[in-house]
């Protein structure tokens, strides 16, 4: 079974007296330690999309299994613990809490939401920050690092919880081409170092080169899948 | 917890100005209360202190039924020797009792033989007096401070009105509760220090010459004034006297004694209980400055960290946690508050009585204010500090908490 398994799902939003239908009838899976991506267009339904998969929203119609879990029946606080122990994300705006150094801020999910233990918290952010070539700026707060460190960082506190998932929305919208690159070479070393599934979104044609799997998103709907490296076939 | 109380500091110190304003808000609150708490209250002591200590003694025991008529002095409800002897024999007995003194309390005529005016006596036995109300050696400004036969001691506005001074001799009149009119010559041994309140404008004369002028056979007292070891033990005390004396009824079945403490005594009890009641709203104002200052703070934290909030939760932490988050920063804005309030309240305290206020009350000049504040009052007033801002903090965080994740992450 696959590690996500989503069957004609459907979101609707209510924008006044319209409802728009977001997604229409999606459906597909995705194994374990992939590296997928969702592109199209704005408004072709991709950030609904990593919604519904990371729990923070529920379809209007169809079923969505997670890791085992049907979201579906999920209320705030269980949504809440399954993400927290499920899904790792990365933020298009990097979403580093600028109160907390960078050592802090990858240490946050184990420390706020898993209660790990400080020599074992210390032990993997330590693992993750040299994992990602931020172990010399540990110390330093978000506002004195560039971009591109910032979204290293994020990518070392999605990770750090050891999730089955990472989501991760435009990661690279706010970075200059070079760094996105690097950004999506150290998500597929992380996806390769461990085992987890990344999947991202954007409509940049040129990092969605790098997916191993790529969904075409339209009007809410898939209008295509090519996978790469022969690991998957449209 | 800890982690809790780091990340709320570090967000407190993220808007320096605006926790230093509030922060600064809330010890200003805090330092006029103590003040107010603490002037207030030493002006409540010291004026309880005066009365209870220069006149009436802590508490006192009348025959039933005095206490209506005592505007009149009736000389027929004092007690009878027998019920005078039973109420010593209980008071020698108890523990918390430091001294007692029977008086007899008559009206009578003050003349210095060219003039003639009304007075208010108490006879008394000196050493007992003395013992029962300490500071009314201290209030005879003139004279010796010592009261033997057939000497009285007289209130300054008295002895000014009739031209009278130490050494000089009078003659009081009185009545005896038969009606018979006596006289008896004195010599001004004493002038007295006239103070606001019952009793404050009286003379004093040996309890025997009392007796003497009233042509009393046997002594019939008007009142016993109590002093304690313990002032707190008023009530207890007074409760227990009750019940001790419950016992002892009159022929006709009804009690012989009634207990009064000085607050049943005094009008100036309803002037203390003023200013009780005006510390309370005092109390009330500092939790309406903490309240609307600190909720104000946090709805701003609330709404500027929008993102923050939706960031959080969806990486997984709870909404009780992030709860827990802005109830924590709330409680130490108002600890930092309380705590910088207390400090420099109680240094200026220290300043105060180091300058050493001085005030007027009624008659007395140049009373100096000891300005003091308990320890317990600091707790109470830190503990209303802190409980309030953790209230005051409830709605923005129970705001932030409830907040949707998505909606957050996309507030702009």
């Amino acid at each position: 079974m696959g590690l996500i398994v989503a069957e004609n799902i459907s979101k609707d939003y209510q924008v006044g007296e319209v409802t728009v239908r977001a997604l229409k009838g999606v459906s597909f899976e995705i194994e374990p330690a992939s590296f997928v991506s969702f592109v199209g267009p704005s408004g072709s339904g991709k950030t609904t999309l990593l919604n519904l998969i990371g729990c923070l929203d529920k379809p209007t119609e169809g079923s969505l299994m997670v890791a085992g879990t049907d979201v579906f029946h999920l209320d705030r606080k269980k949504a809440a613990a399954f993400r927290g122990n499920n899904i790792g994300f990365i933020f298009q705006d990097f979403n580093l809490i600028p109160i907390l150094t960078v050592f802090e801020n990858i240490e946050y999910p184990l420390l706020m939401v898993q209660n790990v233990s400080p020599e074992d918290r210390k032990k993997r952010v330590t693992t993750l920050l040299d994992a990602v070539g931020m172990i010399e700026q540990k110390d330093k707060f978000p506002d004195q690092i560039s971009g591109g460190q910032k979204q290293r960082v994020a990518i070392a506190r999605a990770l750090v919880t050891n999730p089955k998932l990472v989501l991760a929305d435009e990661p690279t919208a706010n970075l200059d081409h070079k760094t996105a690159y690097l950004v999506i070479e150290l998500m597929k070393r992380m996806r390769d170092e461990f085992h987890t599934t990344f999947i991202f979104s954007t409509h940049d044609q040129k990092i969605v080169g790098e997916a191993e799997i790529i969904y075409a998103l339209e009007d809410g709907e898939i209008a295509g899948k090519q996978a790469k490296g022969g690991k998957k076939n449209g | 917890m800890g982690n809790l109380f780091k990340i709320a500091v570090r967000n407190l110190r993220r808007y320096k100005r605006r926790t230093l304003l509030t922060a600064s808000l809330v010890m200003i609150g805090v330092i006029f209360v103590l003040l107010y708490i603490s002037v207030s209250g030493s002006f409540k002591n010291m004026m309880v202190g005066q009365i209870t200590d220069s006149m009436l003694g802590h508490l006192e025991v009348h025959r039933k039924g005095y206490l209506a008529s005592i505007d009149n002095l009736p000389l027929n409800l004092n007690l009878r020797p027998q019920a005078f002897k039973k109420l010593a024999d209980i008071l020698n007995k108890q523990p918390e009792v430091e001294a007692f003194s029977p008086r007899i309390k008559f009206g009578g005529i003050f003349s210095t033989f060219v003039e003639t005016t009304a007075i208010r006596l108490n006879g008394v036995y000196p050493d007992q007096e003395f013992k029962t109300i300490p500071l009314l050696t201290s209030r005879i400004i003139r004279g010796q401070r010592t009261l033997n036969r057939g000497e009285i001691l007289i209130p300054d506005l008295l002895a000014r009105g009739m031209k009278v001074n130490v050494g000089d001799t009078i003659v009081i009149v009185a009545t005896n509760k038969d009606g018979s009119v006596n006289g008896k010559q004195f010599k001004v041994s004493g002038v007295l220090e006239s103070v606001t309140g019952p009793g404050g404008r009286d003379g004093y004369i040996h309890l025997e010459d009392a007796m003497e002028t009233l042509r009393m056979e046997e002594m019939e007292i008007s009142e016993v004034a109590i002093r304690l070891k313990h002032f707190g033990q008023l009530h207890a005390f007074s409760e227990k006297l009750e019940g001790l004396l419950a016992g002892e009824i009159n022929k006709e079945g009804k009690p012989i004694f009634e207990v009064h403490t000085w607050e049943k005594l005094s009008p100036f009890y309803n002037i203390a209980r003023m200013i009780d009641v005006m510390s309370f709203f005092v109390k009330l104002m500092l939790i309406a400055v903490v309240l609307i200052s600190i909720m104000n703070v946090m709805i701003m934290a609330v709404y500027e960290r929008i993102r923050e909030i939706g960031t959080i939760a969806a990486i997984g932490t709870l909404p009780g946690k992030i709860l827990s988050m802005f109830l924590v920063e709330g409680f130490c804005l108002g600890a930092m508050g309380a705590v910088a309030g207390n400090i420099l309240g109680i240094i200026i305290i220290l300043i105060l009585n180091r300058i050493g206020i001085t005030f007027d009350f009624g008659m007395q000049k140049g009373l100096v204010l000891s300005a003091t504040i308990a320890p317990g009052d600091v707790l109470i007033i830190s503990l209303i500090v802190i409980l309030i801002s953790v209230i005051a903090s409830l709605q923005p965080a129970f705001k932030a908490s409830r907040m949707e994740p998505i909606k957050a992450l996309r507030h702009v």
